[in-house]
């Protein structure tokens, strides 16, 4: 579904991405961890098409396509879903407007039919309840006023409306207590199908008790430089970071 | 018309005072930044001509039972109703209510008597004291509540021609009413409006002004309130027609516990200037103001929002507030914005913002990110910049009428700068 190859990428002038590779195939989840300023959200805002950073080179072919080249908008409609880790405030634009003006971009996309006002909310009904969210929520303006923890799992639940292929989630455990942090994953665990990809992008290990990896990776100042399983984020855990760094440098000053 | 003693006097009075001071000029600092050379070199004349075409401006009217039109200063009683009046209100023309003794009594006190014009920089609304032809006196009495807003509807049509439009709201203790403002026209006029409104003790008014006129008119505007104790006056401007635009706000707040709120909304393009210039008095202690302009300025408009606020040395527990927020959809355009605050009480809260800016980036790029193309994503939080104003109006009609003409005059200039952005 996703393959990157030797991506660098940079912002104002400094190098953040030096080279990531990375295979993604449907129905997987990966989690990528590491230390602050490894490039973890770098990674993440530059496959949703977030301008700020330059790609100053590699490739990303998403479903054949060249990710690259397409305007945030067509990522998302071509079923690209990026969880933010600071969901912006939106004061005027109402969340119900919002969502609804989103899954009908992507149904037109699709060449499927509009979804009216009434069966939108039969449509987020559910979905709502499933996050735990209030269904007031809905009457106010995006993301504002909201708790930290509502942000996280309107972020979610905005995922499990729109139905996306690939899911990257960036830090959406950071900041939340254990009982929304449950309720996120649960969300998470239930959009997990043989034709979804999703990219959990965490500085904890707790995150992945809950939504556990088919493989994990760490990365370091703009590469990856390890790989392993679920076991890895365990090692993570016990160790820390800077055990695996460590190794990873001799790694690659033997190579 | 022959007025009343009283008021030839104070027109004399008002004349002389223009002859003296002229147009202001730009040398005067309260007129820096907007220049009406425009207006002082081109001749006006006064016209009854556009009457019989009033009926051609009927999208403008609304529909409330209580309704007036002018055009050109001149009303139109074909156009116009007083129904649906509680027992005791008297809306009428000022005309009228001058050949009616016991409304005269309330006309003489305040006509005139609030809007002050002996500064030079006043002079525009000397001009209209001296040279309004008739206008619209609404008294509420003690007491009583109007359901229903009041509209009023001034039309200036035909080019060169100068309309004065004049109103007095006059509500009495206790009271509450609301009272539309609506400015409209299809030519190149000159408009000079001066609406003075005394709200009683504990008197609740709420206010529209609504500037549609024609791209290529002048309008200057004074709106003058004069507050007793716990009263509460909210004031909507709405700016968006017109080639140059002053509205200038004069509240006194005489008494304890009259709040003030004043919100404004400002739309220009293409070579459009609005100016907003607003003085809140403090004049008496514990009275709350709020304000807060909004302009989205694109192609090569300009803007100017001046917020001054004086707190008197016996206004102690003056709670103000004053925010001015920018736009700039365009590199052309330019804001002039200044608080400015003199204060002579020790224990009072006055804060003031401004803000001068883009659409937010981030914001943009979220609903992006859910598939909402650029173009829309920047259509939605523009409007929505402004829909904070519109969202206070608390008559719906005028809300939803107001909705409407926002998105479109905001479709045709995010249209305008896109045809600029791709020449580039």
């Amino acid at each position: 579904m996703l393959e990157i190859r030797n991506l660098e990428a940079r912002v104002a002038g400094k190098d953040i991405l030096r080279g990531i590779d990375l295979t993604v195939k449907a129905g997987e989840v990966h989690a990528i961890m590491g230390p602050n300023g490894s490039g973890k959200s770098t990674l993440a805002q530059v496959l949703a098409g977030r301008d700020t950073y330059q790609v100053t080179g590699g490739t990303v072919t998403y479903n054949g396509h060249d990710l690259l080249a397409l305007s945030p908008e067509d990522r998302a409609r071509e079923g690209v879903f990026l969880a933010f880790q600071y969901p912006v405030e939106i004061p005027g634009v109402g969340n119900t407007y919002f969502l609804r003006s989103a899954v009908n971009q992507i149904h037109k996309h699709r060449g499927e039919p509009e979804v009216d006002a009434v069966d939108f909310l039969a449509l987020v009904r559910d979905k709502m309840k499933l996050l735990e969210l209030d269904e007031s929520l809905m009457t106010r303006s995006v993301n504002e006023g909201f708790s930290g923890g509502e942000k996280k799992r309107n972020e979610i639940f905005q995922m499990a409306v729109l139905e996306p292929k690939l899911c990257i989630l960036d830090e959406t455990d950071s900041g939340l207590d254990i009982d929304a942090l449950k309720i996120v994953a649960n969300g998470v665990n239930k959009l997990r199908s043989k034709d979804r990809a999703i990219i959990v992008v965490t500085h904890y290990q707790r995150l992945l008790n809950y939504i556990v990896p088919d493989f994990v990776h760490v990365l370091s100042a703009g590469r990856i430089v390890k790989s392993g399983d679920k076991t890895l984020a365990m090692e993570l855990e016990k160790d820390g970071y800077a055990g695996i760094l460590e190794e990873a440098a001799e790694g690659v000053g033997s190579r | 018309m022959s007025w009343p003693t009283w008021l030839t006097e104070i027109r004399a009075g008002a004349q002389s005072r223009f002859d003296a001071a002229g147009f202001p000029t730009p040398k005067l600092e309260d007129w820096r930044f907007t220049n009406v050379a425009p207006i002082a070199r081109a001749t006006f004349h006064a016209s009854t001509n556009g009457v019989s075409h009033a009926a051609e401006f009927k999208h403008f009217f609304f529909d409330h039972a209580a309704r007036f039109v002018f055009v050109n200063g001149h009303f139109v009683p074909s156009l116009s109703s007083s129904q649906g009046l509680p027992a005791g209100v008297y809306a009428g023309t000022i005309q009228a209510a001058l050949r009616d003794p016991a409304q005269a009594k309330v006309v003489e006190k305040h006509l005139a008597r609030h809007a002050e014009y002996k500064e030079n920089w006043q002079s525009f609304v000397a001009q209209n004291t001296a040279q309004f032809e008739d206008g619209i006196f609404i008294s509420i009495p003690n007491g009583v509540v109007v359901e229903e807003p009041i509209s009023v509807c001034f039309i200036a049509t035909g080019d060169a021609t100068a309309a004065f439009a004049r109103v007095l709201v006059v509500a009495g203790d206790n009271s509450q009413a609301a009272v539309v403002e609506t400015y409209a026209g299809n030519a190149a006029t000159f408009t000079n409006a001066v609406t003075e409104i005394v709200a009683g003790a504990n008197a609740i008014v709420e206010h529209y002004k609504i500037q549609q006129e024609n791209a290529a008119a002048f309008h200057i505007g004074q709106l003058t309130v004069q507050q007793q104790r716990d009263s509460n006056v909210h004031d909507h401007s709405v700016s968006l027609g017109g080639r140059l635009v002053r509205n200038d706000l004069h509240f006194i707040l005489d008494g304890s516990g009259a709040e003030a709120q004043l919100n404004g909304l400002y739309i220009t393009g293409g070579e459009q200037h609005v100016a907003n210039h607003s003085r809140i008095d403090h004049a008496q202690p514990h009275c709350p103001s709020r304000e807060l302009y909004k302009g989205i300025l694109t192609g090569k408009s300009s803007a100017v929002f001046n917020g001054g606020i004086i707190v008197r040395q016996i206004a102690q527990k003056t709670d103000a507030k004053q925010s001015n927020k920018n736009l700039l959809l365009s590199d052309d355009a330019t804001i002039n914005t200044k608080p400015q605050l003199e204060i002579w009480a020790d224990d009072v809260k006055c804060t003031h913002g401004a803000t001068i800016g883009r659409l937010d980036d981030e914001q943009l790029f979220y609903l992006r990110a859910r598939g909402i193309p650029e173009e829309d994503a920047r259509g939605l939080l523009t409007f929505a910049f402004a829909n904070e104003l519109l969202g206070r109006m608390k008559a719906p009609e005028v809300r939803e009428r107001l909705e409407k003409a926002v998105r479109a005059k905001l479709d045709s200039r995010l249209g305008t700068q896109d045809s600029a952005r791709e020449g580039l």
